[in-house]
């Protein structure tokens, strides 16, 4: 096992007192939240907690009602410049890998560089490649997603999201979709990317993973922010009755 | 336009209705011969009903109701126009009809088949009690779709001459130059019998979205 | 029976008939352009947050769905004079076809826009792209690919619906065969030979929908 590289003392990205309703439901309470350039983060919890709720808020795929949200410095307000320039800084990966079906691995990779950045089509396509064969994949350029397991689509959805080079990644349940033998090829890609610096916010209920690369892990429920402490720290003396009884749940 | 003329309508109307009625009613007992021949699993008789639907589906309404209007007074049959147009109308309703039906037929799992065979349940029976139950429950929105088209095209009936809901309007127009009420009033008329079916339709579908799910 | 089949008045007509075919394929592929559009602009207008222009398009495309379409052809027929527009049959067929293809168009189009999953606008929100790109590169032709059956079916009925264009006299085959007709007594063998040219103009229009679809729609999907 590693020895997890220090974070920088410099948050990235700022949430002050988020709150977040659907209707009369809330969704989000009081949100305090400073995650350090070069910080990896486990967001954990029940069902239905608000992890992904709260992730979704950084990129703006979520509004909400109260509180600030800074990424990088830029005040995410509803000015859509602003969620314009955080939502080049910051990538994401989903569940169900979103890749577009009617495009190759090569232009799903390449679309947004283009148009959001203005990369011309080689310079594109020369970063693609880098990244696609980075995650293992290039041979399959040329292919559409649907020909592809699920576990090189999400491995194609990390290079993608990486190819607009974001200074945070977001993972919304990276692996929840897949089938159990490929989870491991892609948990090892977040490894990797790790391992590089990428300050990364990882929703998901792989503790190997929050053991292994974690500097903190985050533990929500009921839309709350319930504890936080260093992955030692947190799977060994959790303080809150309901930490552990989740931790009961879920670790053999 | 007075109380003569809406009067004239409704009977115009009452004719829609028939009409419709007869199409749906005997198109239907005839759409489900073609369903089953359709599915039968003999070649030849697949293919030729393919080529009936495909005929039928192929060719204007307009055209089905005149060939029939005039191919049978051709071998000598005389009937009332009526007659003749419920003949057209249930001819093209048992090709729509059966086209559905065979999609909902095709639609109900290989499984439930499978599982009747095993219980050796003969053809009758597994039609009967296990395929066509479960199939008409899956065509019931395109069912009600169909017959709203075939009520909007008993219109067509006005065209080969006869006076239905659309031809009493073309009369009274010409009677008393107020084409755009009359047509409005119509319209009305179409609308108040189509659209609640309309919604039943959309209705069941969404029902069936969701709990087929 | 002592009736005889003479197609001779069908031969001698054939030229005109030809040309009536040509008619019919001019009215079915205006009527279905001009459907599109109605068909797009409408879903604009429908998910648009004017809730005025929701009920506008909800009415029109309910009023049209529940009427037949002789009786919009002829109401139109009346209806653009009043409002000091002055159309010859053959246009004012195009836009009544148009009008009663677009209703259907909105709903069809309307479907395969949200057939698309929720997650597909928002990779590509998160991705950095507008709205507009998002539409353009990611929804649209998928979700083209996805109405593209229903689609082809709808603008095939209207292209069988052009015959009741004829109840104004618009230019195309039913009416040009009508003439033939009423000049010949041979209704039968009219109307008879007509189902063949409606037979051939209906899969010519399947096959071109088809061909679109092949090129320019296809990708693999699971």
């Amino acid at each position: 096992m590693r020895a997890p590289e220090p974070a920088s003392a410099e948050p990235i990205i700022v949430m002050e007192h988020v709150e977040k309703w659907y209707g009369t439901f809330k969704a989000l309470y009081d949100i305090n939240l400073a995650v350090l350039k070069g910080e990896r983060i486990v967001l954990c919890g029940p069902s239905g907690s608000g992890k992904s709720t709260l992730i979704r808020c950084i990129n703006h795929l979520e509004t909400y009602e109260k509180g600030e949200i800074r990424v990088d410095g830029v005040l995410l307000g509803n000015r859509t410049v602003a969620i314009d320039a955080v939502r080049r800084e910051v990538g994401m990966v989903f569940q169900q890998f979103n890749l577009f079906p009617h495009m190759t691995i090569l232009q799903n990779c390449t679309l947004a560089p283009m148009r959001s950045l203005g990369l011309k089509k080689a310079a594109a396509e020369d970063r693609a490649r880098r990244l696609l064969d980075r995650v293992k994949v290039l041979e399959q350029a040329e292919k559409y997603p649907a020909q592809l397991s699920g576990g090189q689509q999400q491995r194609v959805a990390i290079a993608r999201a990486l190819c607009m080079q974001p200074k945070v990644m977001l993972f919304d349940e990276p692996t929840s979709a897949l089938d159990p033998e490929m989870v491991k090829e892609v948990l090892d890609t977040m490894i990797g990317l790790a391992e590089d610096g990428m300050t990364m916010i990882c929703v998901t209920h792989e503790m190997g993973f929050a053991r292994q690369v974690a500097d903190r892990v985050i533990f929500m429920a009921g839309g709350a922010i319930v504890e936080e402490a260093p992955p030692q720290e947190f799977f060994t003396a959790p303080s809150h009755e309901r930490t552990k009884k989740f931790l009961g749940e879920i670790l053999p | 336009m007075g109380q003569a003329e809406f009067h004239f309508l409704l009977v115009g109307l009452k004719w829609t209705v028939i009409l419709s009625a007869a199409g749906f009613a005997f198109g239907g007992v005839a759409g489900l011969f073609v369903a089953l021949a359709r599915t039968s699993g003999f070649p030849a008789l697949e293919r030729t009903m393919a080529a009936y639907i495909a005929f039928f589906q192929g060719t204007p309404l307009l055209m089905q109701l005149f060939v029939v209007y005039y191919g049978l007074a051709l071998i000598g049959i005389r009937l009332e126009a009526w007659v003749s147009v419920s003949i057209g109308l249930t001819l093209h309703a048992s090709a729509y009809l059966g086209e559905i039906w065979r999609g909902s037929i095709e639609a109900v799992p290989s499984g439930q088949r499978e599982a009747a065979e095993a219980l050796s349940l003969r053809y009758v029976a597994r039609m009967k009690d296990v395929i066509l139950p479960q199939a008409l429950r899956i065509s019931l929105p395109a069912t009600i779709g169909f017959l709203v088209q075939l009520i909007k095209g008993t219109s067509l009936a006005a065209i080969v001459g006869f006076t239905e809901l659309t031809r009493a309007g073309n009369i009274i127009s010409n009677q008393i130059f107020e084409p755009l009420t009359v047509f409005g009033v119509v319209g009305v008329l179409y609308f108040v019998i189509c659209c609640p079916l309309s919604i039943i339709g959309a209705q069941m579908e969404k029902k069936f979205a969701a709990s087929g799910r | 029976m002592d009736y005889k089949l003479d197609f001779s008045p069908v031969i001698a007509g054939m030229p005109s008939l030809l040309l009536g075919c040509l008619g019919t394929l001019t009215l079915a592929i205006c009527g279905m352009a001009l459907g599109m559009l109605i068909g797009v602009g409408g879903v604009f207008l429908r998910d648009s947050s004017f809730k005025p222009f929701r009920w506008l398009v909800i009415g029109f495309v309910e009023i049209i769905r529940n009427t037949p379409f002789l009786v919009q052809i002829f109401f139109i027929y009346f209806a653009l004079p009043f409002a000091g527009i002055r159309l010859n049959p053959t246009p004012t067929a195009i836009v009544a076809l148009g009008v009663n293809g677009g209703a259907y168009a909105i709903e069809i189009i309307r479907g395969g826009i949200n057939s698309i999953a929720r997650g597909q606008t928002e990779a590509g929100l998160a991705l950095g792209l507008h709205k507009a790109e998002v539409f353009r590169f990611i929804i649209l032709k998928p979700a083209l690919r996805a109405i593209f059956p229903s689609l082809t079916s709808q603008f095939i009925l209207l292209t069988l619906s052009t015959s009741i264009a004829s109840a104004i006299s618009a230019y195309e085959l039913t009416s040009v065969s009508q003439r033939i007709e009423s000049e010949s007594f041979r209704s039968f063998e009219v109307y008879f030979t007509d189902t063949f040219f409606y037979l051939i103009i209906s899969w010519m229009i399947m096959r071109l929908f088809a061909l679109i679809s092949a090129r320019l729609l296809s990708y693999p999907v699971k």
